[in-house]
């Protein structure tokens, strides 16, 4: 587009719309670094500050909750999450993407479901059949039940790459003699690495975040950072706030850490859903 | 796979849900032959491209390959060129790659794959160009890339998609030669579709002209040209006038039209009787202008450099596109006669 | 003998699959077919079945009248609802103006937009803890309203209603902004322009042009809002009343299931829960189908 790169102008509905957008940032400013002043604070009672500062917090933290192990779960959970849903999602968004057959639109809809619905309703049940044949509580059946919201959206950011790639592409491959294997190698595979990319860290941000399937299908031994940090809230009195401050600035560092990463791969709105952003030219 | 004899379609139709986009073409191809498959856009010559390569499924007929049956075969045992209309060019693989792509899949010795690469790229005239991506290149410079991607693997049959339609005009004339030139040089079969007459016209050998998925004329280029079989073909082919008119005289296949009050004569091109309702089919540079004949009144004058196109009114309505070399102006009286033996009657 | 040479007859069956679009290619569509089926579908219609099975004896609806005949367990329904539909509703309204002010470019967009991504990545579980800091009694919040004498007593944000509801719109709004900022964004601005040829006022251009084709974005976005919202769990417990005003279905479904160790009875309330969320998802649905959804000729 033609459009010039422009300041916003000062009209009074302007400044009304300025006025709330600041005031939702400095709210969420405030949430967020009260955890972190909070995490660093010696005592905090009626202050504005904490009475001193001290780093003492993250090493209770880090023995209290085992938050080395918690982590290497974590990023185990993740990896093995991002690693299947791309292998099982990624050959049925070229399907969807390419080909129409009947029943497609039945496909579709029930590839779609576990993302309309919330991780709840279907979790319980989930859990349920996953405790019945002895997945759940253990590391496998959290990467199952993590896998439910993730093959559908690994289709869903797949599908929009697969249909930029000209499918007479593939066809002239096949002219030139390559069969199956070789056009999925040689020709879709380097041109879909984008795609790949994006939804695979799309899948691993999701994943690290996604409180609710994890806390009903794991085991003490299986729990993410997110549920460990739940369950420290939840049993709040026993330990000492700060230290739940402490685990929770490391969980927020660690999504800041996957955030900057999956920006430079992702715009923003993808980490949302499936809309493309106007190109950046 | 070697060269063939002769390429035999039998009956190749098509269908998608309800609608046949090619319905039972035969066709034989020769060896060494330039067929062009000819047809306003819908009317099944990509259809029937497609179908011969491979990536559309036939839903009735088969492909013979002298005694061989070809259309079970997937494309890439077929042994085809192919050149895409938007040149299908691999975007992550550069010039060099995009050309060697085939002959790697062949599994050819690596310095095979690097001396025919090497020629082809000589051939097309991209020698500077080679490690360049497909990006990089200019329209022209993309349609050689897949002319010589098509043709490095001496392919037995060349299949053409209109690969020449997204090129501006005067780079779509100088390509035109250069693609017949190939043809001929390396002693290629290649059929070419397009929707230009005029470029249909002066690269094949044969024409075949299609219309909903039938076959309405098969000959060369001067047949197809002077003797449309039907009045689409003749509207297709650069008739422009297209008239509803009655026969008032019959006379073998000698008739008589009436035009605007005058008699005129033409050639009957199928069963037409007498009184019946006619289509009269004249190219614009068959009507000349003269000092008597239909009469009629000039409306629109189109400055065209060495002709003008101009639209004369007759005294019963009828429009008729006429060109002349002649000056004349909006507004004028004017008296046209018709070349004999070129007013072309069809039933309607 | 046969009449027709065995060599036809195989292709031609192949044709009918090949009219159909059906061909190897979709064997790539069965690991996914298989997971979704196993790990979403089966256990779906087991949890479905389950909750037919009281486990307490009774009959077949015996869940389902205890859910609806309990007053306690009932209002989660509405109490969900409540909470869930003017968050998601909020997050929509207030999204449509900012965006509509901030499409285009300008200097800073991609900054805003990253920082309006942390609080969905973060999740509800880090904002609860946020919250409870931020908002509680000696939280800075109060202090500053206190210390500029807005109030004389600290006011009560967490541990209600009100908790709930802002962390809902903490992870909600930039959600529903980044959709609807991308919605717009596929709208075709020389429409606007060439309504503004046509004589129409800046109003007259929103809410006859931009408004029409923005609508059914919205109603998507809102959609997806709500699912979110209606999935309300952990601020549920953390920042809101769990035995009372912030008592969601969801946290019914949980404590049957892990407090009480009823799945058959969690189930029922799951399965309620989807039908409830379900029927505002048709609602929804509906009107949207009633909307111009063609190309709203932009790139988007």
């Amino acid at each position: 587009m033609s459009q010039k790169v422009r300041t916003i102008r000062a009209t009074p509905l302007g400044w009304v719309i300025w006025a709330v957008v600041v005031f939702f940032f400095v709210n969420l400013a405030g949430v967020v670094l009260s955890v972190l002043v909070s995490s660093f604070g010696t005592k905090w009672f009626d202050t504005w500050f904490p009475s001193g500062f001290t780093t003492q917090w993250y090493g209770d933290a880090w023995r209290e909750f085992t938050l080395f192990h918690v982590i290497v779960v974590t990023l185990l959970v993740s990896a093995l999450v991002v690693v299947l849903s791309v292998l099982v999602g990624a050959p049925a968004a070229y399907v969807l993407a390419r080909k129409n057959f009947p029943g497609k639109r039945l496909v579709y809809l029930t590839f779609l479901l576990p993302i309309l619905m919330p991780p709840i309703t279907y979790g319980i049940p989930l859990a349920t059949v996953l405790y019945k044949f002895g997945f759940a509580g253990h590391l496998s059946g959290v990467v199952l039940a993590n896998l439910v919201p993730s093959v559908p959206f690994v289709i869903l950011t797949m599908t929009p790459f697969i249909e930029q790639v000209d499918p007479r592409i593939e066809d002239a491959a096949r002219m030139l003699g390559a069969g199956t294997r070789s056009v999925f190698l040689k020709i879709l595979a380097p041109l879909l690495v984008p795609g790949l990319l994006a939804s695979a860290i799309l899948v691993l941000v999701r994943t690290v975040g996604m409180f609710e399937l994890t806390f009903l299908t794991a085991g003490p031994d299986s729990q993410t950072l997110v549920v460990a940090l739940y369950y420290s809230m939840s049993a709040a009195g026993i330990r000492a706030q700060q230290s739940v401050d402490a685990m929770a600035v490391i969980y927020t560092a660690m999504m800041l850490v996957l955030l900057v990463v999956a920006l430079r791969f992702v715009n923003p709105t993808q980490l949302v859903a499936r809309v493309k952003e106007e190109p950046s030219e | 796979m070697s060269g063939f004899d002769q390429l035999r379609l039998d009956g190749v139709s098509r269908r998608f849900g309800t609608a046949d986009a090619l319905a039972g073409l035969d066709l034989t191809i020769e060896r060494g032959e330039f067929i062009a498959l000819l047809g306003p856009s819908g009317c099944g010559k990509s259809t029937a491209l497609n179908c011969l390569a491979g990536l559309l499924p036939l839903t009735a007929g088969a492909i013979w390959q002298d005694d061989q049956r070809i259309d079970t075969l997937p494309p890439e045992k077929r042994g085809f060129g192919m050149v895409f209309q938007n040149y299908a060019l691999f975007p992550h693989l550069t010039v060099r790659d995009n050309i060697a792509f085939g002959l790697r899949m062949r599994h050819l010795p690596k310095d095979d794959v690097r001396r025919r690469t090497t020629e082809a790229i000589e051939m097309v005239q991209l020698t500077e160009h080679a490690s360049k991506l497909p990006g990089q290149l200019s329209g022209g410079q993309q349609q050689r890339v897949a002319i010589a991607r098509a043709t490095v693997l001496e392919p037995s049959l060349v299949l053409m998609d209109e690969p020449l339609s997204n090129l501006d005009a005067k780079l779509r004339l100088e390509m035109r030669t250069e693609i017949r030139r190939l043809h001929q040089s390396l002693g290629l079969t290649t059929v070419y579709v397009t929707h230009d007459q005029e470029e249909a016209l002066s690269m094949a050998d044969r024409l075949v002209v299609m219309r909903q998925g039938k076959v309405q004329q098969l000959g060369t280029p001067e047949e197809v040209h002077t003797k449309p079989s039907t009045w689409h073909v003749a509207d297709f082919m650069g008739y422009r006038n297209l008239l509803p008119l009655k026969i008032s005289q019959l006379n073998g296949d000698q008739v008589t039209v009436d035009l605007g009050g005058t008699p005129v004569r033409g050639s009957a091109q199928g069963a037409v009787g007498l009184g019946d309702d006619v289509i009269a089919a004249v190219r614009p540079e068959d009507i000349k202008l003269s000092d008597e004949g239909v009469k009629g009144l000039v409306e629109v004058v189109e400055y065209q450099g060495r002709e003008r196109a101009v639209e004369v009114v007759l005294d019963d309505e009828v429009r008729l596109h006429v060109r002349t070399e002649q000056r004349v102006d909006a507004g004028e009286q004017v008296a046209l006669t018709v070349t004999p033996g070129r007013l072309l009657v069809y039933p309607s | 003998m046969s009449a027709i040479p065995q060599q036809t007859s195989q292709p031609t069956w192949q044709h009918r699959l090949a009219e159909r679009g059906v061909d190897r290619r979709l064997w790539l569509l069965l690991p996914a077919t298989v997971f979704v089926l196993l790990l979403f579908v089966y256990p779906f219609l087991y949890g479905l079945s389950l909750s037919f099975q009281p486990a307490n004896g009774g009959g077949v609806l015996a869940n389902y009248d205890k859910f609806f005949g309990d007053a306690y367990q009932r209002d989660t329904v509405a109490t969900t609802l409540k909470i869930a539909l003017p968050a998601a509703l909020l997050n929509v309204l207030a999204a449509v103006p900012i965006a509509f002010r901030l499409r285009g470019r300008f200097r800073g967009k991609r900054l805003l937009t990253t920082i309006l991504v942390v609080p969905i990545t973060l999740g509800t579980v880090l904002t609860a803890q946020g919250l409870l800091n931020y908002l509680g009694p000696t939280g800075w919040l109060n202090r500053i309203l206190l210390s500029l004498h807005i109030v004389d007593d600290p006011i009560r944000l967490t541990n209600n209603y009100w908790g709930v509801f802002f962390s809902l719109v903490i992870t909600g709004f930039p959600f529903a902004f980044l959709l609807v900022l991308s919605y717009l964004s596929g709208i075709d601005p020389t429409l606007e322009r060439a309504a503004a040829t046509l004589g129409a006022s800046r109003a007259q251009r929103f809410r006859r042009i931009t408004l029409p084709l923005l609508a059914p974005g919205l109603a998507t976005t809102f959609l997806l809002t709500f699912v979110l919202a209606f999935s309300v769990f952990p601020s549920a417990v953390l920042v809101g009343n769990p035995a009372g005003s912030t008592r969601v279905i969801s946290l019914a479904a949980y404590q049957a299931a892990y407090e009480q160790y009823d799945y058959s009875y969690a189930s029922a309330i799951a399965m309620v829960m989807g039908a409830v969320e379900l029927v505002v998802v048709a609602i929804v649905l509906v009107w949207r189908s009633r909307l111009y959804t063609g190309s709203t000729g932009g790139k988007g």
